[in-house]
């Protein structure tokens, strides 16, 4: 966790990826999911950042 | 007898022959590469960004010359409030997580038996890719005659095995079996493509790796789990990444065998994004509705490759 904190921190690639990654996941469960309307309005924004963020961050030093 | 080349050169006007040899070879590379690039944009990047604009606005590619309203997020907005859409995006998400579920199990059990040796193996493999060789509309059209409740070979099979009567019930109509039935066509269409994906990851593991893991005593069991699945994980992967793009804009089979029906059980995002665009004419909402969908596809596309990458350093 410190690890993964400190490469945040320290604008390194893999943890960054990491937290895009579970972003677009993350936004793409709330599209597809039956439980509740308003994680599906929210999750054009969550992929959207996901997605974004991991083409920035995927320009960082490993 | 003179140098062709030569003569060819020569062909050459003198203005165009002293400005192509002054160019550096960044400058010839950069002329080559120029048209391609060009496609690229016109094709791909300016239509992309053309999407982008037009979904902030009420444009109707119907009513060209009508004036043009920015409407903002209103659009997006729209659509992420719409309890229809909301309904559609989980009807694609049952057909995507289904049919890739069957696909890869049924595609790897083919690949990993058809892998053996013995007679007929070729034509075997030959008639197992039949299907995915047809055309999409031809296969919509044959499957709606097999699901026919009177004459269909389906219902027919059905009432053979249950008892039940081939009439009393459609595959294609309410009863709940449309969802079904379309995975079943895609299933059917597209597990040749997943196997053959698979056979090439099952070739391409050397025999060697198989006859140390037998002189270690490894069960047969262990060498499936530590030695086929590892190796053929990433043309898995590549082969459920390609299933999974195209699934996900699934449109002409599906509408070929319920058209969206019964109401709107087999609605896929697709389908309803087509009609939205050329059927009510709602150009700017649909842009917004089309770049929801490409976000999507894009952002899981982006995921997949990176696991990808992972799986093939290790």
């Amino acid at each position: 966790m410190t690890r993964f904190l400190s490469g945040l921190l320290r604008l390194r690639r893999g943890p960054w990826e990491l937290l895009a990654t579970v972003l677009i996941g993350l936004g793409v469960f709330m599209l597809m999911q039956p439980f509740a309307l308003a994680l599906y309005t929210w999750s054009f924004l969550v992929t959207l950042a996901g997605t974004v963020m991991f083409i920035i961050v995927s320009h960082f030093p490993e | 007898m003179p140098d062709p080349v030569a003569v060819i050169a020569s062909a050459t006007p003198d203005p165009i022959a002293r400005k192509v040899r002054g160019l550096s070879d960044r400058a010839i590379a950069w002329l080559f590469v120029a048209p391609t690039i060009f496609l690229l944009l016109a094709i791909n990047i300016f239509p992309l960004i053309w999407t982008v604009r037009l979904s902030f606005t009420n444009y109707r590619a119907n009513r060209p010359n009508e004036e043009v309203e920015w409407v903002g997020l209103r659009n997006y907005i729209r659509i992420l409030t719409d309890d229809g859409i909301w309904a559609n995006m989980q009807t694609t998400a049952h057909f995507l997580f289904w049919t890739l579920f069957f696909q890869v199990l049924l595609g790897f059990t083919l690949a990993w038996l058809i892998n053996r040796k013995f007679k007929g193996n070729d034509l075997l493999t030959t008639l197992i890719v039949l299907p995915m060789m047809l055309s999409p509309a031809v296969v919509g059209n044959f499957w709606t005659f097999l699901y026919q409740p009177q004459i269909g070979l389906v219902n027919y099979m059905v009432e053979l095995l249950t008892g039940t009567p081939a009439s009393s019930f459609s595959m294609l109509g309410a009863g709940g079996y449309a969802k079904w039935s379309i995975i079943i066509v895609d299933t059917w269409m597209w597990t040749p493509f997943v196997m053959l994906i698979c056979l090439a990851g099952l070739r391409s593991i050397p025999d060697y790796i198989y006859e140390a893991a037998e002189i270690d005593r490894a069960s047969k069991w262990r060498q499936f789990w530590t030695i086929t699945i590892p190796m053929v994980l990433p043309f898995l992967m590549l082969a459920v990444l390609f299933r999974g793009i195209e699934n996900f804009k699934m449109f002409d089979m599906v509408v070929l065998l319920t058209g969206g029906g019964p109401g709107n059980e087999t609605l896929l995002a697709s389908i309803d994004l087509k009609r939205e665009a050329f059927e009510k004419w709602r150009t700017g909402y649909s842009s917004a509705y089309a770049i929801i969908l490409f976000v999507t596809v894009f952002g899981l596309a982006s995921i997949y490759v990176k696991a990808l990458n992972k799986v093939k350093e290790r």
